[in-house]
């Protein structure tokens, strides 16, 4: 389902990934210097103190010239990397929409709900500067949201998540079957799955479960479906649907044996996660595993600049609830939902990159750039 | 398609208020037009590194056949090499900028050195 790039395109993305790489390899770690060397002792002088928190140190950095040039860059290559993917992908949206519909033939595994209403949160914003984000449909039965979405994901992780973009499912299923190995899921529930990068390899991994994999934006799913098809994905259910309010008659209490979320909390709202937590709680079989990779929680020893430079998307790359939902208590929220403390756990598990599959555009030894980290957080409870 | 002005909606700009980060705004309109600018030279220079492996490869050399054009492995690696080296000599400045503040305090200006030479 990929776009075709054109000889011309692919030279644009590799220019693209090689300044993104630059931003965060030579220049994003100046930052930190400015910081200690001038922007923190200039406040200590005035305030007679040190910084209180990240937001602080955001203001106070917005005045330094060398984060200003560098966020300018960072933002400009946001900007340019949409302009690039779109411009690829709207030329050939014609094709792309057909090979979807293609794939797609109606099948009953593609369920879709015109007349969902969109949370505000997801309303309001274009992500990472995508325009019309997610879900926007220039033409009846539009994938190109996510055509595009799938091209830049490359670019703007370097290929650091392999050629598929699915590092963080393979991680996934990888770290359930070693962790858990008497553990075996007959359904999977994915909410908020985007066009499946990180669900198709949960259905790979355990090929006799059904996974059911939920999004409000039709684009995606589309995509998503006619991506796994092409694939030979057969085991994967794509559900148009809100994952705060999932239709009982649909979503039976108690009908998964484990609901996976990957970087989807940071795009939802405080007031959804509650909600979110619930249905998964309501979902889950007794016995049941819910798991979470996002990128880890702030804590008091994560030094301030740290906070703010992770916070840099949440600001300025139009990602409007990163920051408060770093600040969570994660835990808290499982057990206000019905889980037991005893029963939840965290860590890391790693991005599962296929060495010679790498683009050598990728950055080799998966340098972090605050977000786009090839090990990721992940957090997760056992139903009682 | 019809009715999309492509061109117009690759542009697009997203949602939100745009943050502006350099003191002054229209700076930074033009640094992003040097970005570009940049970023199309880059194009230029990959499309001239496949007319120089057609030609050393005795290919037939039109837009069709440099469009068809996709390197191998290790063509593909200089050319992210290329790439690389290219975006590191547009932004030396910034790099130099951070070296500046890294010495911060040990270096002396030119006025002073010259003082310094002349006892
Ligand atoms: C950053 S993407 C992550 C996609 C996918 N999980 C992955 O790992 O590639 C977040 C996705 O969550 C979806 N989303 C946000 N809020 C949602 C909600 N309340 N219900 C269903 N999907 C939601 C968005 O439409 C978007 O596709």
């Amino acid at each position: 389902m990929f776009p075709e790039p054109s000889h011309d395109e692919i030279a644009r993305y590799n220019f693209l990934a090689n300044l993104n790489r630059h931003l965060a390899t030579y220049l994003s770690p100046g930052n930190r210097v400015v910081y200690e060397a001038r922007v923190r002792p200039a406040f200590r002088a005035v305030a007679g103190r040190d910084f209180r928190d990240r937001h602080e140190v955001r203001r106070a950095m917005l005045d330094d010239p060398f984060f200003q040039e560098w966020s300018a860059l960072r933002r400009n290559a946001m900007e340019m990397r949409q302009q690039a993917g779109r411009s690829m992908v709207l030329r050939q949206i014609d094709a792309l929409n057909a090979r979807a519909q293609a794939l797609n033939d109606n099948a009953g595994t593609l369920r879709l709900d015109p007349s969902l209403e969109l949370p505000s949160y997801l309303a309001k914003v274009d992500h990472h500067c995508m325009p019309g984000s997610y879900h926007t449909e220039l033409v009846p039965d539009d994938v190109s949201a996510a055509a595009n979405y799938d091209s830049g994901l490359f670019v703007t992780t370097g290929g650091a998540l392999g050629p598929m973009s699915d590092g963080g499912g393979r991680a996934v299923a990888d770290f359930v079957r070693t962790t858990f190995p008497e553990f075996s899921p007959r359904r999977i529930l994915d909410l908020g799955c985007g066009l499946g990068h990180n669900a198709v390899p949960l259905a790979q991994a355990f090929p006799d479960a059904v996974v059911v994999a939920v999004d409000t934006a039709a684009p995606m799913l589309r995509y998503g479906h006619a991506r796994a098809k092409a694939l030979g994905v057969e085991n994967i259910v794509f559900v148009q649907a809100n994952a705060e309010r999932l239709d009982p008659a649909e979503f039976p209490d108690a009908s998964f044996d484990w609901v996976q979320t990957t970087m989807f909390w940071h795009e939802t709202s405080g007031t959804a996660m509650r909600r979110i937590f619930e249905e998964i709680h309501r979902l889950l079989a007794p016995g049941g595993l819910t798991l979470h990779v996002e990128q880890p929680q702030y804590d008091e020893r994560m030094p301030l600049v740290e906070q703010m430079l992770r916070d840099w998307d949440a600001y300025y790359n139009n990602e409007p609830f990163w920051s408060a939902m770093h600040g969570i208590d994660v835990r808290g929220l499982m057990e206000d939902a019905g889980f037991r403390p005893d029963r939840m756990f965290d860590g890391y598990v790693r991005a599962k990159v296929d060495d010679e599959a790498r683009n050598p555009a990728s950055p080799t030894g998966a340098t972090e750039d605050h977000g786009r980290a090839a090990a990721w957080y992940a957090f997760g409870a056992w139903k009682n | 398609m019809d009715g999309i002005d492509i061109r117009r909606a690759a542009g697009a700009k997203a949602k939100g208020k745009r943050p502006w980060f350099l003191a002054d705004a229209q700076t930074e309109r033009v640094m992003a037009v040097a970005m570009a600018v940049a970023q199309e030279l880059a194009v230029t220079r990959e499309r001239l590194d496949t007319v120089e492996r057609l030609l050393a490869d005795g290919q037939p050399v039109t837009a069709a056949t440099i469009d068809a054009y996709r390197p191998d492995a290790a063509a593909m690696a200089e050319r992210q090499r290329w790439h690389a080296d290219f975006v590191a000599r547009i932004l030396r400045v910034f790099q130099q900028e951070l070296e500046e503040v890294e010495q911060q305090g040990r270096e002396l200006d030119t006025e002073a050195l010259a003082s310094q030479f002349a006892e």
